[in-house]
């Protein structure tokens, strides 16, 4: 059987594409340890975030095949991402804030709620701020 | 010659061609690489919420990883990633020495990351730099530095263990290539392992510079 | 009559012989069947929990145990019928074996899997079980940290047979991801597919995206227990409430994979039993698809009261008025589908009805704890003790029974005895309303849930609540009994008993271990009563 049937059953990619994705990925990490020795405080993160990104995109799409294959893999790979980009950004909207809890202070409800109603109005009528244990059996 | 069959003899009773049955290995490989990514996310996350609630202290701790040992970890697997893709190639054009031969460096390559992060681990085991309660390490300013080993060893632990599984399933295929049980026809379950190997590869292109390269 | 007596001869429960065939079958109906027998075991084991909780809850004060043991016995309860029971079921055991003959395939896409699913399923009770022996965990099923890292019970054992058993669903979840994809019979387009169908798909996609966050969540528990790695406690720079993002990430979307597949099966009994194309079919199919996904959105809403910060709480509490909506539109379409059906009420639809009200009472309740000022005051109360069983048994196990007593002709080749099925029916139905309509009452009065003890002004609604759960249980147990007995001395029954329109009722009753002789040709929708005359045979 001959070399280009198997190709077209397969989609062999040239091997010179390989190489040159391998290449790029190996420059790429000395980019990325290149980089991290000069000071962008904060942007040093998203520099090689995104680095780490492109790495990832290549590998993803040449070596793992998703350029070439159904979109259905594609959809998989990027879901898995996107659910996690979720589970990350929405624990953050609770850790990055937690301090502001310590801001809250107590305040009354209503002001004018029969809860506070120093006269017998009722079961529920309590002095303004002790709320005592119901001794009733 | 004797290639030009259709690998019917690969054929399970409940497919109907090995088109369908090879596209049916794929999803279900992507989606359990899917369950990787959630796993490691998991992982992530923790770090993500670490880091941003002590900065200086991930910054401080992570002066004592290595950073050449690290990039070096970091060629070995992407070079790797490249020479199990090239194996598959091989298969593909019924290259069967050729794929032996990818497969062994792959696996050699592998290896030695293992043997790089052996040391990188015993010699912060002697330095008491350990997860948890286990941590003695006196040299890193800020609070709760253990915070940053903990991860640190959760998270390339928790990697170099799918290292190990994937070294076993890929010299498996070795195995069975030199048997000569993969063809251009039939050659299915070394890509998915190729697919599960570019994960780990993955994982770890994400993890070095989160470890070893903090501003 | 002979031609059901050779069905049976011929059909997969005797095809191939012997107990090594069971154990190491590859058939996708043997192995629901092992699955019905694997997580109807552990519902009444997680019942059996459920009795000796109410029972201790009679009167106040120490009954037949102590609160420790108490502790255990939630704990348990939980988190047997949770992960052995609830999570596993409809899809596992009914999912199995129905999935493949309604696509018109000869089995699941990975068969070895499957069987995989069903041994780790079988390992990861065992590992949950043995913790009944070594000391059963007192955290309950939520194994809150910092308790959980610290009590003296078998938090492990219980922990790691969850952990175990979250790879059997993963497994399951791709194994019918890739089968609804690739082995749909040619003719087999995605929107005629059997709306069943589309509530596994929805459900298999959360088991894969979710249940990989709980395994990690149970790793670094055990990691916690085990090194002390600090994560989750404050004296090592961790956070306890971390760890409920983590379990909630996973366990909100859970009970989705609970719901989606009852839902699913309402939608295929209430227009079997209307004799009525189903309304709205494409709404159906992408709400299914819509609450899978916004599902993870919302986990927070389990968090109000945690100390997590008002503006996720804020998000998380207007997210989960959006995941409401799909779900409404379900039994809004389904309410419609009955209008000017012809309606028969067999068995199956009187548990399908009873899911409709039933559904409808914990859905909206959970909108009530949606927001986020209510919550503050219902959280932890029995108000929401209410509400998950009214979605979790009002809805799914409904939903399950439903979907058993309508496939169990087809499973079984027999028939049920029809006085005692409504009966039972009858006595679930009262006994379910009387166990946990008061618990909103008791919630909204101040009773919080998981305690052992309580103020003498709650124990008549307690007591009511108990003898509830007796009618209950006994409804369970005569379902028990008129179902073993029909398996040896039920009536034979015929392909199509109930005289729907979906591949498997093409079969015989049971079908033969190849399913179909040859690959059937789609000629119409699951759901086309309007134009195909079918009838009961």
């Amino acid at each position: 059987m001959s070399a280009s049937k198997a190709e077209h059953a397969n989609h062999v990619l040239p091997l010179r594409l390989y190489l040159a994705v391998g290449a790029v990925l190996i420059v790429l990490t000395f980019v990325t340890v290149a980089i991290s020795f000069i000071h962008f405080g904060g942007w040093n993160l998203v520099v090689a975030l995104l680095i780490a990104s492109v790495k990832a995109t290549l590998v993803a799409l040449f070596f793992m095949h998703l350029k070439y294959d159904s979109k259905l893999y594609l959809i998989v790979f990027l879901g898995a991402i996107l659910f996690l980009a979720i589970f990350i950004v929405f624990t953050m909207f609770d850790t990055m804030e937690r301090d502001q809890i310590y801001q809250i202070e107590a305040k009354p409800i209503r002001e004018n709620a029969a809860m506070y109603d120093d006269s017998s109005r009722g079961m529920h009528s309590v002095p303004h701020d002790s709320i005592q244990p119901d001794s009733s059996q | 010659m004797s290639e030009s069959h259709t690998d019917n003899t690969h054929l399970a009773h409940h497919f109907s061609d090995a088109g369908q049955q090879r596209e049916s290995a794929k999803l279900g490989m992507w989606l359990f690489l899917l369950t990787e990514i959630l796993l490691f996310g998991g992982l992530f996350v923790a770090y993500s919420i670490y880091r941003t609630w002590n900065p200086d202290m991930f910054h401080n701790a992570h002066l004592f990883l290595d950073v050449k040992l690290g990039t070096l970890n970091t060629i070995v697997l992407i070079s790797s990633s490249l020479t199990v893709a090239l194996a598959i190639r091989s298969l593909q054009l019924n290259d069967k020495k050729n794929a032996a031969r990818l497969l062994t460096i792959t696996i050699v390559l592998a290896l030695v990351f293992l043997v790089v992060k052996y040391f990188e681990y015993s010699h912060k085991i002697h330095l008491g730099q350990l997860p948890g309660k286990y941590y003695t390490f006196q040299g890193v300013e800020g609070t709760n530095p253990h915070v940053f080993f903990s991860i640190y060893f959760m998270m390339t632990g928790l990697h170099g263990l799918h290292v190990i599984g994937g070294i076993g399933y890929l010299s498996w295929m070795l195995r069975n290539t030199i048997k000569g049980k993969y063809s251009s026809d039939y050659y299915t379950p070394v890509e998915m392992g190729g697919l599960y190997w570019h994960l780990v590869d993955l994982i770890w292109i994400f993890l070095f510079p989160l470890f070893y390269l903090i501003g | 009559m002979s031609s059901t007596d050779s069905a049976l001869d011929l059909s997969f429960l005797r095809h191939p012989k012997g107990l090594k065939s069971w154990l190491l079958t590859l058939d996708h109906k043997r192995i629901g069947v092992l699955y019905l027998v694997g997580i109807t075991t552990a519902a009444f084991l997680g019942g059996f929990f459920a009795m000796l909780i109410r029972l201790e809850l009679f009167r106040p004060g120490p009954d037949i145990m102590g609160p420790d043991t108490y502790n255990q016995m939630f704990t348990l309860h939980g988190a047997i019928m949770i992960f052995l029971f609830i999570i596993p079921g409809i899809p596992a055991a009914l999912g199995n074996f129905v999935l493949p003959l309604m696509l018109g395939a000869k089995d699941v896409a990975f068969p070895r899997l499957n069987l995989a699913s069903w041994y780790i399923y079988v390992i990861g009770a065992c590992f949950a079980l043995y913790s009944l022996i070594s000391g059963a965990a007192d955290t309950g099923w939520t194994f809150y940290t910092p308790y959980s890292t610290q009590t003296n019970t078998s938090v492990i054992s219980m922990t790691l047979g969850a952990f175990i058993l979250g790879f059997s669903s993963i497994f399951t979840g791709i194994n019918f991801i890739v089968t609804i994809h690739r082995l749909r019979a040619p003719g087999q387009t995605w929107f005629k597919l059997p709306l069943f169908v589309w509530g596994l798909y929805a459900t298999a996609i959360i088991q894969v995206l979710a249940t990989p966050v709980l395994g990690i969540t149970l790793a670094l528990l055990m990691l916690e227990r085990l090194f002390g790695i600090g994560i989750f406690d404050p004296a090592m720079g961790g956070d306890p409430v971390l760890f409920q993002h983590f379990f909630w990430f996973y366990s909100h979307p859970a009970v989705y994979i609970m719901i989606l597949p009852g839902m699913g099966i309402i939608s295929e009994l209430i227009s079997v039993f209307s004799h009525k194309k189903i309304f709205g079919y494409k709404a159906i199919a992408y709400s299914s698809l819509g609450i899978a996904l916004v599902s993870f959105l919302v986990w927070g809403h389990h968090m109000f009261t945690s100390g997590q910060s008002e503006i996720a709480a804020m998000i998380f509490s207007f997210l989960t008025f959006l995941v409401g909506i799909p779900s409404g539109i379900k039994v809004f379409n389904w309410v419609m589908t009955m209008y000017k059906g012809s309606i028969s009420l067999d068995t199956p639809m009187l548990y399908a009805l009873s899911f409709l009200v039933l559904f409808t009472i914990g859905g909206l309740t959970g909108i009530f704890l949606g927001a986020l000022s209510v919550d503050i005051h219902l959280h932890d109360t029995y108000f929401v003790v209410a509400h998950f069983h009214y979605v979790m048994m009002g809805g799914t196990v409904m939903a399950f029974i439903a979907g058993l007593h309508y496939w169990w002709p087809k499973m079984f080749g027999r028939k049920y005895s029809v006085f005692w099925s409504k009966l039972a029916c009858a006595l679930i139905f009262i006994g379910f309303n009387a166990t946990f309509f008061v618990q909103f009452i008791l919630g909204t009065r101040g009773m919080p849930g998981r305690y052992f003890d309580y103020r003498d002004q709650f124990q008549q609604l307690h007591a009511f609540s108990t003898v509830g759960s007796w009618i209950l249980g006994l409804g369970f147990i005569v379902m028990l009994a008129y179902l073993i007995h029909s398996l040896y001395r039920g009536k034979r029954s015929g392909p199509n008993p109930w005289g729907a329109l979906t591949l498997e009722w093409t079969t015989p009753s049971p079908p033969p271990p190849y399913n179909f002789a040859e690959t059937p040709k789609i000629i119409h929708g699951p759901y086309d009563y309007d134009k195909i005359d079918v009838q009961r045979d």
